[in-house]
Protein backbone atom coordinates (compact mmCIF):
# COMPACT_ATOMS: atom_id res chain seq x y z
CA UNK A 1 0.00 0.00 0.00
CA UNK A 2 2.27 2.28 1.07
CA UNK A 3 3.46 4.68 -1.78
CA UNK A 4 7.28 4.51 -3.17
CA UNK A 5 8.96 7.60 -2.65
CA UNK A 6 12.64 8.77 -2.77
CA UNK A 7 12.54 11.41 0.53
CA UNK A 8 13.08 9.45 3.52
CA UNK A 9 9.73 9.11 5.38
CA UNK A 10 9.15 11.79 8.33
CA UNK A 11 7.59 9.60 10.38
CA UNK A 12 7.95 5.64 10.35
CA UNK A 13 6.20 3.20 12.41
CA UNK A 14 6.91 -0.28 12.27
CA UNK A 15 5.15 -3.41 13.84
CA UNK A 16 3.91 -0.92 16.88
CA UNK A 17 1.71 -2.71 19.64
CA UNK A 18 0.84 -1.09 22.66
CA UNK A 19 -1.81 -2.34 25.80
CA UNK A 20 -3.20 -0.89 29.12
CA UNK A 21 -3.08 -3.70 31.69
CA UNK A 22 -4.88 -6.34 29.84
CA UNK A 23 -5.99 -4.04 26.95
CA UNK A 24 -4.44 -4.59 23.80
CA UNK A 25 -5.58 -1.02 21.58
CA UNK A 26 -2.53 -1.62 19.00
CA UNK A 27 -2.18 -4.57 17.49
CA UNK A 28 0.96 -3.90 14.72
CA UNK A 29 0.70 -0.28 13.24
CA UNK A 30 3.23 0.23 10.27
CA UNK A 31 2.93 3.76 9.05
CA UNK A 32 5.20 6.02 7.14
CA UNK A 33 4.59 9.75 7.03
CA UNK A 34 6.36 11.49 3.96
CA UNK A 35 7.84 15.34 4.65
CA UNK A 36 4.88 17.61 3.41
CA UNK A 37 1.95 15.01 3.72
CA UNK A 38 -1.13 15.46 5.40
CA UNK A 39 -2.57 12.03 6.52
CA UNK A 40 -6.04 11.52 8.18
CA UNK A 41 -7.13 8.55 11.04
CA UNK A 42 -10.49 7.85 10.97
CA UNK A 43 -12.42 5.02 12.96
CA UNK A 44 -14.74 4.29 15.66
CA UNK A 45 -14.18 5.59 18.89
CA UNK A 46 -11.87 2.62 20.95
CA UNK A 47 -9.98 1.40 17.75
CA UNK A 48 -6.37 2.77 18.67
CA UNK A 49 -6.35 6.03 16.44
CA UNK A 50 -5.79 8.61 19.58
CA UNK A 51 -3.33 5.88 21.20
CA UNK A 52 -1.30 5.75 18.27
CA UNK A 53 -1.36 9.34 17.66
CA UNK A 54 -0.55 10.16 21.40
CA UNK A 55 2.82 7.35 20.94
CA UNK A 56 4.40 9.48 17.88
CA UNK A 57 5.26 11.70 20.59
CA UNK A 58 5.68 9.67 23.14
CA UNK A 59 3.34 10.72 25.46
CA UNK A 60 2.41 6.70 25.44
CA UNK A 61 4.89 4.29 25.63
CA UNK A 62 4.85 1.77 22.75
CA UNK A 63 5.36 -2.04 23.89
CA UNK A 64 6.69 -3.64 21.41
CA UNK A 65 8.38 -2.16 17.78
CA UNK A 66 9.44 1.17 17.17
CA UNK A 67 8.68 4.73 15.82
CA UNK A 68 10.75 7.09 14.44
CA UNK A 69 10.68 10.97 13.91
CA UNK A 70 12.59 12.68 12.00
CA UNK A 71 15.35 10.23 11.84
CA UNK A 72 15.20 9.55 15.87
CA UNK A 73 13.98 6.41 17.46
CA UNK A 74 11.46 7.95 19.96
CA UNK A 75 11.84 8.07 23.24
CA UNK A 76 15.26 5.63 22.79
CA UNK A 77 18.97 5.52 21.92
CA UNK A 78 21.05 3.45 20.91
CA UNK A 79 24.76 3.43 22.89
CA UNK A 80 27.07 0.50 22.65
CA UNK A 81 24.99 -1.12 20.26
CA UNK A 82 22.11 -1.66 22.65
CA UNK A 83 18.91 0.28 23.29
CA UNK A 84 18.45 2.21 25.74
CA UNK A 85 15.46 4.18 27.67
CA UNK A 86 16.10 7.98 27.27
CA UNK A 87 15.80 10.03 30.10
CA UNK A 88 12.84 12.52 30.50
CA UNK A 89 14.85 15.23 29.70
CA UNK A 90 16.23 13.28 26.26
CA UNK A 91 12.53 12.29 25.57
CA UNK A 92 11.51 16.15 26.08
CA UNK A 93 14.10 17.44 23.48
CA UNK A 94 12.66 14.98 21.00
CA UNK A 95 9.33 16.48 21.40
CA UNK A 96 10.36 19.89 20.61
CA UNK A 97 10.05 19.83 16.71
CA UNK A 98 6.81 17.97 17.35
CA UNK A 99 3.29 19.93 17.86
CA UNK A 100 0.41 18.65 19.09
CA UNK A 101 -3.12 20.00 18.99
CA UNK A 102 -5.50 18.65 21.61
CA UNK A 103 -9.43 17.77 22.06
CA UNK A 104 -9.82 19.77 25.02
CA UNK A 105 -7.42 22.14 23.78
CA UNK A 106 -5.27 22.42 26.88
CA UNK A 107 -4.10 26.12 27.04
CA UNK A 108 -3.23 27.14 30.03
CA UNK A 109 -5.98 28.80 31.75
CA UNK A 110 -3.39 31.43 34.50
CA UNK A 111 -1.93 32.67 31.24
CA UNK A 112 -3.17 34.98 28.73
CA UNK A 113 -3.21 34.22 24.71
CA UNK A 114 -0.02 36.11 23.80
CA UNK A 115 1.57 34.34 27.14
CA UNK A 116 0.41 30.76 25.74
CA UNK A 117 1.51 31.18 22.74
CA UNK A 118 5.38 32.23 23.57
CA UNK A 119 5.94 30.01 26.62
CA UNK A 120 7.50 27.18 24.94
CA UNK A 121 9.00 29.12 22.27
CA UNK A 122 10.57 31.71 24.98
CA UNK A 123 10.88 29.06 27.69
CA UNK A 124 11.70 25.73 25.87
CA UNK A 125 13.52 26.87 22.35
CA UNK A 126 15.34 29.78 24.46
CA UNK A 127 13.82 31.96 21.37
CA UNK A 128 14.06 35.58 22.13
CA UNK A 129 11.01 37.66 23.85
CA UNK A 130 10.79 39.92 21.45
CA UNK A 131 10.44 37.92 18.48
CA UNK A 132 8.36 35.29 19.69
CA UNK A 133 6.28 38.05 20.48
CA UNK A 134 6.02 39.17 17.01
CA UNK A 135 5.72 36.05 15.56
CA UNK A 136 2.93 34.90 18.15
CA UNK A 137 0.96 38.16 16.86
CA UNK A 138 1.70 37.02 13.13
CA UNK A 139 0.49 33.88 13.60
CA UNK A 140 -2.71 35.23 15.60
CA UNK A 141 -3.05 36.80 13.17
CA UNK A 142 -3.00 34.25 10.45
CA UNK A 143 -5.85 32.61 12.66
CA UNK A 144 -8.12 35.43 12.58
CA UNK A 145 -7.66 36.40 16.44
CA UNK A 146 -5.32 39.35 16.49
CA UNK A 147 -7.65 40.97 18.63
CA UNK A 148 -7.65 38.25 21.34
CA UNK A 149 -3.86 38.70 22.23
CA UNK A 150 -4.72 39.71 25.86
CA UNK A 151 -7.65 37.63 27.23
CA UNK A 152 -7.36 34.81 28.96
CA UNK A 153 -8.45 31.40 27.62
CA UNK A 154 -11.95 31.16 29.87
CA UNK A 155 -12.99 34.42 28.14
CA UNK A 156 -13.08 32.80 24.70
CA UNK A 157 -15.23 30.07 22.62
CA UNK A 158 -14.51 26.78 22.06
CA UNK A 159 -13.48 27.46 18.24
CA UNK A 160 -11.25 30.44 19.53
CA UNK A 161 -9.10 28.33 21.98
CA UNK A 162 -8.51 25.80 19.47
CA UNK A 163 -7.49 28.17 17.23
CA UNK A 164 -5.31 29.39 19.66
CA UNK A 165 -4.32 25.96 20.75
CA UNK A 166 -3.10 25.31 16.67
CA UNK A 167 -1.54 29.04 16.82
CA UNK A 168 0.50 27.88 19.97
CA UNK A 169 1.63 24.57 18.35
CA UNK A 170 3.05 26.53 14.94
CA UNK A 171 5.06 29.24 17.02
CA UNK A 172 7.81 26.12 18.15
CA UNK A 173 8.02 26.16 14.19
CA UNK A 174 7.33 22.09 14.30
CA UNK A 175 8.50 19.66 11.60
CA UNK A 176 5.34 17.77 12.14
CA UNK A 177 1.65 18.42 13.75
CA UNK A 178 -0.31 15.85 15.26
CA UNK A 179 -4.06 16.78 15.85
CA UNK A 180 -6.29 14.52 18.16
CA UNK A 181 -9.97 15.05 17.38
CA UNK A 182 -9.25 18.75 17.19
CA UNK A 183 -12.96 19.44 16.54
CA UNK A 184 -14.90 16.80 18.70
CA UNK A 185 -15.23 19.10 21.48
CA UNK A 186 -16.88 22.12 19.75
CA UNK A 187 -20.32 23.15 19.02
CA UNK A 188 -21.40 22.13 15.51
CA UNK A 189 -21.43 25.76 14.11
CA UNK A 190 -17.55 26.55 15.94
CA UNK A 191 -15.90 23.34 13.77
CA UNK A 192 -15.84 25.17 10.60
CA UNK A 193 -13.54 28.08 12.00
CA UNK A 194 -11.17 25.09 13.35
CA UNK A 195 -11.25 23.20 10.26
CA UNK A 196 -10.75 26.26 7.78
CA UNK A 197 -7.10 26.89 10.05
CA UNK A 198 -6.16 23.55 9.32
CA UNK A 199 -7.14 23.37 5.41
CA UNK A 200 -4.96 26.54 5.10
CA UNK A 201 -1.88 24.87 7.00
CA UNK A 202 -2.18 21.76 5.14
CA UNK A 203 -2.02 23.44 1.91
CA UNK A 204 0.97 25.59 2.87
CA UNK A 205 2.93 22.00 2.89
CA UNK A 206 2.70 21.15 6.77
CA UNK A 207 3.20 17.64 8.00
CA UNK A 208 0.04 16.56 9.79
CA UNK A 209 -1.45 13.69 11.00
CA UNK A 210 -4.81 14.04 12.25
CA UNK A 211 -7.31 12.36 14.10
CA UNK A 212 -10.40 12.62 13.31
CA UNK A 213 -14.34 12.00 12.62
CA UNK A 214 -14.64 15.45 10.05
CA UNK A 215 -15.21 12.70 7.03
CA UNK A 216 -15.52 15.82 4.55
CA UNK A 217 -11.90 17.62 5.78
CA UNK A 218 -10.39 14.53 5.44
CA UNK A 219 -11.57 13.96 1.90
CA UNK A 220 -10.71 17.58 0.81
CA UNK A 221 -7.39 18.13 2.59
CA UNK A 222 -5.99 14.90 3.59
CA UNK A 223 -3.32 13.44 0.85
CA UNK A 224 -4.00 9.98 2.46
CA UNK A 225 -6.72 8.31 4.71
CA UNK A 226 -5.48 5.60 6.81
CA UNK A 227 -8.82 3.70 8.74
CA UNK A 228 -8.26 1.76 11.91
CA UNK A 229 -10.36 -0.50 13.96
CA UNK A 230 -9.52 -3.15 16.67
CA UNK A 231 -6.14 -2.11 17.10
CA UNK A 232 -5.53 -2.81 13.24
CA UNK A 233 -4.84 -0.03 10.46
CA UNK A 234 -7.26 -1.89 8.03
CA UNK A 235 -7.36 0.43 5.28
CA UNK A 236 -5.24 2.89 3.88
CA UNK A 237 -4.72 5.25 0.24
CA UNK A 238 -5.79 7.91 -0.94
CA UNK A 239 -9.14 9.85 0.26
CA UNK A 240 -11.66 9.38 -3.03
CA UNK A 241 -10.20 5.61 -3.01
CA UNK A 242 -10.81 5.20 0.84
CA UNK A 243 -13.42 7.14 1.58
CA UNK A 244 -15.19 7.44 -2.11
CA UNK A 245 -15.02 3.47 -2.48
CA UNK A 246 -14.29 1.53 0.67
CA UNK A 247 -12.86 -1.87 0.35
CA UNK A 248 -13.23 -3.57 3.84
CA UNK A 249 -16.41 -3.88 4.97
CA UNK A 250 -15.55 -2.38 8.21
CA UNK A 251 -14.87 0.61 6.43
CA UNK A 252 -17.83 0.45 4.54
CA UNK A 253 -20.04 0.50 7.59
CA UNK A 254 -17.95 2.97 9.71
CA UNK A 255 -18.40 5.25 6.41
CA UNK A 256 -22.27 4.07 5.87
CA UNK A 257 -23.07 6.08 9.29
CA UNK A 258 -21.43 9.53 7.70
CA UNK A 259 -23.60 9.29 4.44
CA UNK B 1 -40.82 52.77 28.66
CA UNK B 2 -41.82 50.49 31.44
CA UNK B 3 -44.93 52.51 32.57
CA UNK B 4 -45.95 52.55 28.61
CA UNK B 5 -45.70 48.79 28.44
CA UNK B 6 -47.42 48.68 31.89
CA UNK B 7 -50.93 50.77 30.45
CA UNK B 8 -51.04 49.11 27.16
CA UNK B 9 -51.15 45.54 29.25
CA UNK B 10 -53.89 46.98 31.39
CA UNK B 11 -56.69 45.83 29.58
CA UNK B 12 -55.59 42.26 28.81
CA UNK B 13 -55.50 41.50 32.69
CA UNK B 14 -52.33 43.25 34.01
CA UNK B 15 -50.26 40.69 32.88
CA UNK B 16 -46.74 42.82 32.76
CA UNK B 17 -46.96 42.90 36.37
CA UNK B 18 -45.43 39.51 35.80
CA UNK B 19 -42.16 41.04 34.23
CA UNK B 20 -39.74 40.36 37.18
CA UNK B 21 -37.76 43.70 35.88
CA UNK B 22 -40.68 44.93 37.91
CA UNK B 23 -40.14 43.24 41.08
CA UNK B 24 -39.45 44.70 44.60
CA UNK B 25 -38.46 43.18 47.68
CA UNK B 26 -40.73 43.26 50.12
CA UNK B 27 -39.67 45.00 53.91
CA UNK B 28 -39.28 41.93 56.41
CA UNK B 29 -40.18 42.93 60.35
CA UNK B 30 -39.22 39.81 61.04
CA UNK B 31 -35.35 40.30 60.21
CA UNK B 32 -35.15 43.93 61.67
CA UNK B 33 -36.73 42.37 64.94
CA UNK B 34 -34.20 40.04 64.62
CA UNK B 35 -31.23 42.28 63.81
CA UNK B 36 -32.19 44.63 66.60
CA UNK B 37 -32.60 42.49 69.27
CA UNK B 38 -28.74 40.48 68.06
CA UNK B 39 -27.47 44.19 68.19
CA UNK B 40 -28.81 44.71 71.43
CA UNK B 41 -27.31 41.54 72.82
CA UNK B 42 -23.96 42.55 71.47
CA UNK B 43 -23.62 46.25 72.79
CA UNK B 44 -24.97 44.93 76.32
CA UNK B 45 -22.28 42.46 76.51
CA UNK B 46 -19.44 44.81 75.37
CA UNK B 47 -21.41 47.30 77.82
CA UNK B 48 -20.41 44.62 80.75
CA UNK B 49 -17.13 43.38 79.80
CA UNK B 50 -15.60 46.97 79.02
CA UNK B 51 -16.86 48.14 82.94
CA UNK B 52 -15.79 44.86 84.41
CA UNK B 53 -12.88 45.65 86.69
CA UNK B 54 -11.73 42.38 86.72
CA UNK B 55 -10.78 42.54 82.95
CA UNK B 56 -8.41 45.60 84.47
CA UNK B 57 -8.33 47.39 81.02
CA UNK B 58 -5.93 50.22 82.43
CA UNK B 59 -3.39 47.27 82.57
CA UNK B 60 -4.04 45.92 79.34
CA UNK B 61 -3.81 49.48 77.49
CA UNK B 62 -0.68 50.07 79.91
CA UNK B 63 1.46 46.64 78.91
CA UNK B 64 0.06 46.57 75.29
CA UNK B 65 3.06 48.63 73.86
CA UNK B 66 5.43 47.26 76.60
CA UNK B 67 9.01 46.87 75.15
CA UNK B 68 8.88 43.20 77.19
CA UNK B 69 5.80 42.23 74.78
CA UNK B 70 6.59 44.24 72.11
CA UNK B 71 10.27 42.07 71.65
CA UNK B 72 7.97 39.16 72.38
CA UNK B 73 5.52 40.04 69.19
CA UNK B 74 8.82 40.29 66.98
CA UNK B 75 9.68 36.33 68.12
CA UNK B 76 6.58 34.82 67.54
CA UNK B 77 6.20 36.94 63.79
CA UNK B 78 9.82 36.30 63.33
CA UNK B 79 9.20 32.25 64.27
CA UNK B 80 5.85 32.43 62.10
CA UNK B 81 7.68 34.09 59.34
CA UNK B 82 10.72 31.83 59.18
CA UNK B 83 9.25 28.35 59.98
CA UNK B 84 6.53 29.24 57.23
CA UNK B 85 8.74 29.45 54.46
CA UNK B 86 10.79 26.56 55.45
CA UNK B 87 7.82 24.39 56.16
CA UNK B 88 6.65 25.59 52.44
CA UNK B 89 9.70 25.24 50.73
CA UNK B 90 10.79 21.98 52.33
CA UNK B 91 6.66 20.81 52.08
CA UNK B 92 7.19 21.34 48.16
CA UNK B 93 10.10 18.88 48.33
CA UNK B 94 8.45 16.34 50.05
CA UNK B 95 5.19 16.74 47.96
CA UNK B 96 7.41 16.42 44.82
CA UNK B 97 8.85 13.18 46.43
CA UNK B 98 5.88 11.73 47.43
CA UNK B 99 3.71 11.83 43.20
CA UNK B 100 7.01 10.31 41.90
CA UNK B 101 7.59 7.39 40.98
CA UNK B 102 10.66 6.87 42.10
CA UNK B 103 9.74 4.18 44.74
CA UNK B 104 12.75 5.43 47.37
CA UNK B 105 11.80 9.00 46.91
CA UNK B 106 7.79 8.05 47.47
CA UNK B 107 8.27 5.81 50.75
CA UNK B 108 10.94 8.77 52.42
CA UNK B 109 7.96 11.53 52.23
CA UNK B 110 5.54 8.78 53.43
CA UNK B 111 7.75 8.39 56.03
CA UNK B 112 8.39 11.57 56.68
CA UNK B 113 4.88 12.75 56.88
CA UNK B 114 3.76 9.99 58.91
CA UNK B 115 6.14 10.65 61.68
CA UNK B 116 5.48 14.35 61.96
CA UNK B 117 2.10 14.52 61.69
CA UNK B 118 1.42 11.30 63.90
CA UNK B 119 3.22 13.01 66.72
CA UNK B 120 2.14 16.03 69.25
CA UNK B 121 4.18 19.31 68.05
CA UNK B 122 4.80 20.27 71.73
CA UNK B 123 6.25 16.74 71.80
CA UNK B 124 8.55 17.44 68.94
CA UNK B 125 9.57 20.82 70.33
CA UNK B 126 11.16 19.22 73.65
CA UNK B 127 12.64 16.68 71.72
CA UNK B 128 14.89 18.85 69.40
CA UNK B 129 15.01 21.09 73.09
CA UNK B 130 16.45 18.14 74.47
CA UNK B 131 18.84 16.60 71.76
CA UNK B 132 21.64 17.11 73.96
CA UNK B 133 20.47 14.32 75.85
CA UNK B 134 19.93 11.93 73.21
CA UNK B 135 22.93 13.07 71.30
CA UNK B 136 25.40 15.02 73.32
CA UNK B 137 27.29 15.22 69.92
CA UNK B 138 26.64 16.03 66.13
CA UNK B 139 28.94 14.64 63.98
CA UNK B 140 29.34 14.64 60.02
CA UNK B 141 30.43 11.20 59.35
CA UNK B 142 30.55 8.66 56.26
CA UNK B 143 28.41 5.67 57.44
CA UNK B 144 30.32 3.18 59.60
CA UNK B 145 33.73 5.34 58.38
CA UNK B 146 35.46 7.98 59.74
CA UNK B 147 34.10 11.34 61.45
CA UNK B 148 34.54 14.39 58.86
CA UNK B 149 33.46 17.35 61.10
CA UNK B 150 31.91 17.08 65.10
CA UNK B 151 30.15 20.26 67.43
CA UNK B 152 28.53 19.97 70.42
CA UNK B 153 25.05 19.69 70.43
CA UNK B 154 24.01 22.17 73.05
CA UNK B 155 25.80 24.63 71.17
CA UNK B 156 24.38 23.98 67.72
CA UNK B 157 20.63 23.77 69.10
CA UNK B 158 19.83 26.75 70.64
CA UNK B 159 16.24 27.31 71.83
CA UNK B 160 15.92 29.03 68.83
CA UNK B 161 17.19 26.76 66.63
CA UNK B 162 14.90 23.84 68.21
CA UNK B 163 11.86 26.24 67.90
CA UNK B 164 12.56 27.00 63.92
CA UNK B 165 13.53 23.40 63.12
CA UNK B 166 10.52 22.07 65.43
CA UNK B 167 7.95 24.14 64.08
CA UNK B 168 9.35 23.79 60.36
CA UNK B 169 9.67 20.32 59.97
CA UNK B 170 6.22 19.80 61.19
CA UNK B 171 4.61 22.58 59.07
CA UNK B 172 6.44 20.93 56.21
CA UNK B 173 4.69 17.49 56.61
CA UNK B 174 1.22 19.45 56.89
CA UNK B 175 2.16 21.88 53.72
CA UNK B 176 3.30 18.44 51.61
CA UNK B 177 0.27 17.28 52.16
CA UNK B 178 -1.22 20.78 51.27
CA UNK B 179 0.92 20.74 48.39
CA UNK B 180 -0.19 17.57 46.82
CA UNK B 181 -3.69 18.09 47.26
CA UNK B 182 -3.15 21.17 44.90
CA UNK B 183 -1.16 19.59 42.67
CA UNK B 184 -3.20 16.74 41.95
CA UNK B 185 -6.34 18.83 41.45
CA UNK B 186 -4.84 20.50 38.28
CA UNK B 187 -6.02 18.71 35.52
CA UNK B 188 -4.11 16.12 33.95
CA UNK B 189 -3.71 17.39 30.49
CA UNK B 190 -2.22 20.15 31.42
CA UNK B 191 0.99 17.93 32.79
CA UNK B 192 0.42 16.27 29.75
CA UNK B 193 0.47 19.66 27.18
CA UNK B 194 3.98 20.51 28.83
CA UNK B 195 5.03 17.60 27.96
CA UNK B 196 3.70 17.42 24.73
CA UNK B 197 5.58 21.18 23.91
CA UNK B 198 8.92 19.22 25.34
CA UNK B 199 8.79 21.29 28.74
CA UNK B 200 11.01 19.17 31.41
CA UNK B 201 9.48 18.00 34.62
CA UNK B 202 10.98 21.15 36.08
CA UNK B 203 9.46 23.58 34.01
CA UNK B 204 6.17 22.05 33.49
CA UNK B 205 5.89 22.12 37.36
CA UNK B 206 6.87 26.10 37.70
CA UNK B 207 5.46 27.24 35.08
CA UNK B 208 2.24 25.64 34.30
CA UNK B 209 1.58 23.20 37.41
CA UNK B 210 2.04 25.63 40.36
CA UNK B 211 0.58 28.58 39.69
CA UNK B 212 -3.05 26.65 38.84
CA UNK B 213 -2.20 24.42 41.93
CA UNK B 214 -2.10 27.56 43.98
CA UNK B 215 -6.02 28.16 43.69
CA UNK B 216 -6.78 25.20 45.98
CA UNK B 217 -3.16 25.71 47.99
CA UNK B 218 -3.52 29.16 49.19
CA UNK B 219 -6.75 29.25 51.15
CA UNK B 220 -5.66 25.96 53.50
CA UNK B 221 -2.16 27.80 53.22
CA UNK B 222 -3.44 30.74 55.05
CA UNK B 223 -5.22 28.53 57.69
CA UNK B 224 -2.07 26.91 58.36
CA UNK B 225 0.01 30.51 58.69
CA UNK B 226 -2.74 31.19 61.24
CA UNK B 227 -2.44 27.96 62.99
CA UNK B 228 1.38 28.62 63.09
CA UNK B 229 0.81 32.00 64.72
CA UNK B 230 -0.45 30.52 67.37
CA UNK B 231 1.31 27.65 67.38
CA UNK B 232 4.69 29.56 68.44
CA UNK B 233 2.70 30.23 71.55
CA UNK B 234 3.91 26.30 72.78
CA UNK B 235 7.62 27.35 72.24
CA UNK B 236 7.35 29.06 75.63
CA UNK B 237 7.65 25.79 77.29
CA UNK B 238 11.39 25.48 75.69
CA UNK B 239 11.93 29.00 76.91
CA UNK B 240 11.80 30.96 73.72
CA UNK B 241 10.56 34.61 75.01
CA UNK B 242 7.65 34.52 72.26
CA UNK B 243 4.58 36.81 72.94
CA UNK B 244 3.05 34.84 75.18
CA UNK B 245 6.32 33.74 77.33
CA UNK B 246 6.71 37.32 77.82
CA UNK B 247 3.42 38.30 78.85
CA UNK B 248 3.77 35.19 81.61
CA UNK B 249 7.22 36.65 82.58
CA UNK B 250 4.90 40.03 83.42
CA UNK B 251 2.18 38.31 85.38
CA UNK B 252 4.40 36.57 86.74
CA UNK B 253 5.90 39.60 88.45
CA UNK B 254 2.60 41.21 88.81
CA UNK B 255 0.10 38.77 88.70
CA UNK B 256 -2.28 40.44 86.66
CA UNK B 257 -2.65 37.24 85.04
CA UNK B 258 -6.06 38.29 82.34
CA UNK B 259 -4.91 41.40 81.51
CA UNK B 260 -1.79 40.34 80.48
CA UNK B 261 -3.18 37.12 79.13
CA UNK B 262 -5.91 39.67 77.32
CA UNK B 263 -2.73 41.58 76.23
CA UNK B 264 -1.41 38.69 73.75
CA UNK B 265 -5.12 37.98 72.74
CA UNK B 266 -5.49 41.04 71.10
CA UNK B 267 -2.25 40.96 69.60
CA UNK B 268 -2.62 37.42 68.18
CA UNK B 269 -6.43 39.00 66.96
CA UNK B 270 -4.88 41.51 65.25
CA UNK B 271 -2.29 39.51 63.14
CA UNK B 272 -4.16 37.37 62.12
CA UNK B 273 -7.16 39.81 61.10
CA UNK B 274 -4.23 41.53 58.72
CA UNK B 275 -2.99 37.84 57.44
CA UNK B 276 -7.13 37.58 56.52
CA UNK B 277 -6.71 40.61 54.43
CA UNK B 278 -3.30 39.38 52.80
CA UNK B 279 -4.79 36.28 51.64
CA UNK B 280 -7.96 37.68 50.25
CA UNK B 281 -5.13 39.93 47.51
CA UNK B 282 -3.35 36.66 47.16
CA UNK B 283 -6.51 34.72 46.50
CA UNK B 284 -7.39 37.47 44.08
CA UNK B 285 -4.16 37.40 42.34
CA UNK B 286 -4.65 33.43 41.37
CA UNK B 287 -7.89 33.51 40.48
CA UNK B 288 -7.69 36.40 37.86
CA UNK B 289 -7.86 34.53 35.19
CA UNK B 290 -11.23 32.95 36.34
CA UNK B 291 -13.25 36.67 35.86
CA UNK B 292 -14.52 36.15 32.52
CA UNK B 293 -13.45 40.54 32.13
CA UNK B 294 -10.42 40.45 33.90
CA UNK B 295 -8.64 43.83 33.66
CA UNK B 296 -6.69 42.62 30.56
CA UNK B 297 -9.90 41.47 28.33
CA UNK B 298 -11.09 44.11 26.33
CA UNK B 299 -14.74 44.64 26.64
CA UNK B 300 -15.33 43.66 23.34
CA UNK B 301 -14.83 40.20 24.53
CA UNK B 302 -18.07 39.97 25.79
CA UNK B 303 -20.13 40.70 22.96
CA UNK B 304 -18.26 38.80 20.73
CA UNK B 305 -18.39 35.88 22.53
CA UNK B 306 -22.21 35.95 22.60
CA UNK B 307 -22.03 36.20 18.49
CA UNK B 308 -20.34 32.93 18.17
Amino acid sequence: MTAVHNARPLVQARNVHKSFDQLEVLKGIDLNVMPGEVVAILGPSGSGKSTLLRCINHLEAIHKGYIEVDGEQIGYRVRNNRLEKLSSSGIARQRRKIGMVFQQFNLYPHMTVLQNIIEAPVGVHKENRKDAIENARRLLDRVGLSEKTDSFPRQLSGGQQQRVAIARALAIKPKLMLFDEPTSALDPELVGEVLATMRDLASEGLTMIVVTHEISFAREAADRVVFMDGGHLIEMGKPEDVIGNPQHPRTQAFLSRFL
Amino acid sequence: MNETAVVKAQPSGGADFRDVATAHTPFRTGRLVLWVILALVVANFAWIVAHNENFGWPVVARYFFDPTVISGLYVSLGLTVIAMILGIVLGLAVAIARMSSDRLAKSFASLFIWFFRGTPLLVQLIFWYNMSTLFPQLSITIPFGPTLASWDTNSVITPMAAAIVGLALNEAAYMAEIIRGGLLSVDRGQTETAEAFGMTKARALWRIIIPQAMRSIVPPTGNQLISMIKATSLVSVIAMADLLYSVQSIYNRTFEIIPMLLVAVIWYLLITSILNVGQSYVEAYYGRSDRRNGEAAKPAAATDEASH
